[in-house]
């Protein structure tokens, strides 16, 4: 076969067989993102099936895959609601931030990586996944409950920490100084409260720049945007995925949501795309020896995610199974965690275990998550039922 | 009646108030234009029994199914001392001539002697429609007459 019908060929390949482990993935109800990242270690260096043609092609559109990621990502809530999460859920966005973020700096630091491979690593065992999050609660019928706003304000504050947490991380992967690491924070915060400002006052400017009544037209327009802000930010070495996001945030009302629906199933597919690279520049070899320190940061970090959840929903007068609920909900890690392992491994100033560790991880918090926020009731149920089985002082209190 | 709205970041809003009985009901409707009707659980307050896609359609034709009796109820309440005077809701059915015709088309005034005092649409009240109000299939007519003018008003809203 001669090259580009070689390349279309590899390329509807790989496609069709995210299609089918997407599919395998809605069948047993889980997230197709380690399918994703398992193709990609099997289609990649040192694994069953290596690809070679559409390596230009895929890494450009992972690429675009971040993006969009992070686009859909600032699109999701508008200005107003990532105010009013900052407010009603700072105590417990920052209990989240220190409780989960520290497992992940502490395992970097045990294993010899650096401050930076330890910023790498808490970025990866903080966030959780919005996408798998608010497709759990939905499957569940759980967005009725008492307790999902709690869930959802702290995937606000989340959202505004990577805000913050981007623009430092880039700046340490390019190796500035101290100085300059604590001048990437002052721009980043002016850059967030700016962008802020501009999309409560001005945001209807920014959706006029991109909006049109004609699908075709906005689309290229939104898309060509995202493209624009992600190349230009990329050129000042804030990362592209930090101008996307900011310009989802920019953009709001009608045009945001007209914008989401749009861009979502090229997101789906574009970050396919992009969890299959990630998978593909990790040679599959390299997980084994990393494997235990993966289950191990699972473990905490799914227990620590469990008590983020619980408190905050203790705090806002929550019963002890909707606490139970809260927390597991918000257990599932995902996208975002190896957006930023793909950051850091894009600029080369991490060790290659990193990445290994980062898909260990995922792969086993992508499944845990939506399993966990599934038999979490029940088990709550029984631990209650034996509980208040057993004589005890404050049974008043049981229903 | 206190209704608590609740935004839900990303999804939509929530909106609910607690019953007599503190079982909560209510409905988030999403961004996307979803309705899910919810019932929360007897036992456990914070969680839903039940969560009900409903299309635009089904809500609106449940809220016309609460609403309406209770006006009907009222008006039966206000003409109680006039005998002979009765309160009815007469639907419009999908099959129904009437189906995106004026209620002056009808004729029901001058054929019956019939009023239609209000119009239930998506659980809201038209009250006092006058002649070029705009009639849809699921409408709840509230028609006050005589027993036998309310009957044939009914049969002229079927078959025109």
């Amino acid at each position: 076969m001669d090259h580009p019908a070689l390349e279309l060929v590899e390329l509807g390949a790989v496609f069709f067989c995210l299609g089918l482990l997407g599919r395998l993935a809605g069948k047993i109800g889980m997230s197709p993102i380690p399918l994703y990242l398992l193709g990609g270690l099997a289609f990649g260096r040192g694994g069953l099936f290596p690809l070679g043609d559409i390596d230009e092609f895929t890494s450009l559109a992972g690429e675009v895959g971040v993006v969009l990621l992070l686009l859909l990502l600032g699109l999701e809530y508008t200005a107003a609601e990532l105010l009013t999460g900052l407010r009603r859920s700072w105590l417990a966005g920052l209990l989240d931030v220190v409780l989960n973020a520290a497992p992940g700096a502490a395992v970097a630091l045990i294993l010899g990586w650096g401050p930076v491979g330890a910023l790498v690593m808490a970025g990866v065992t903080y966030i959780s996944s919005s996408g798998i999050v608010a497709k759990v609660l939905g499957e569940l019928g759980r967005l009725g409950n008492r307790e999902t706003p709690v869930v959802l304000s702290i995937l606000v504050f989340e959202d505004l920490v990577m805000a913050l947490y981007l623009p430092i991380l880039a700046a340490l992967l390019i190796g500035v100084s101290f100085l300059g690491g604590l001048a990437a924070v002052g721009i980043s915060l002016t850059v967030i409260t700016l962008v802020l400002v501009i999309a409560l006052r001005y945001g209807r400017f920014v959706s006029a720049i991109v909006d049109s009544p004609d699908r075709e037209v906005f689309l290229l327009k939104v898309f060509g945007a995202a493209l624009l802000v992600a190349g230009f930010a990329s050129a000042m070495q804030v990362s592209a995925a930090v101008g996307a996001f900011l310009l989802g945030i920019a953009i709001s009302g009608s045009t945001a949501e007209n914008a989401t629906k749009m861009l979502e199933p090229l997101r789906d597919l574009f970050a396919a795309v992009f969890f299959v690279v990630f998978g593909l520049n990790t040679d599959p070899r390299t997980i084994p020896p990393v494997l235990l320190y993966a289950a191990l940061l699972a473990a905490v970090t799914a227990l620590t995610k469990i008590a983020t959840g619980w408190w905050a929903a203790h705090w806002q007068g929550i019963g002890r199974l909707g606490r139970a609920r809260a927390g597991a909900a918000l257990v599932a890690r995902g996208e975002f965690s190896i957006v930023i392992a793909g950051l850091a491994v894009s600029y080369a100033a991490v060790p290659e275990d990193l990445a290994a560790l980062a898909t260990a991880y995922v792969l086993i918090m992508a499944v845990l998550g939506p399993i966990a926020a599934r038999f979490v009731e029940p088990l709550a149920r029984r631990l209650q039922r034996t509980r208040s089985a057993q004589p005890q002082p404050d049974s008043i209190m049981a229903p | 009646m206190n209704v608590e709205v609740t935004p839900l970041p990303g999804i939509g809003v929530r909106k609910d108030f607690a019953l007599r009985n503190g079982r909560r009901v209510g409905v988030v409707t999403q961004r996307d234009g979803k309705i899910r009707l919810i019932v929360s659980k007897p036992d456990d307050p914070d969680a839903c029994l039940a969560e009900l896609y409903l299309t635009a359609d089904e809500a609106s034709a449940l809220a016309n199914l609460l609403g309406a009796p209770q006006l009907v109820a009222q008006l039966t309440e206000e003409h109680r001392d006039l005998p002979g005077i009765h309160t009815r809701q007469i639907p419009v059915r999908d099959d129904s001539v009437f189906d995106g015709r004026p209620l002056g088309d009808t004729g029901l005034r001058t054929r019956t002697g019939v009023s239609v005092v209000a119009v239930m649409r998506a659980g809201q009240i038209h009250a006092s429609p006058s002649p070029d109000f705009t009639l849809t299939a699921g409408d709840l007519l509230v028609a006050v007459g005589t027993a036998e003018g309310l009957e044939h008003a009914k049969k002229i809203l079927l078959h025109g």
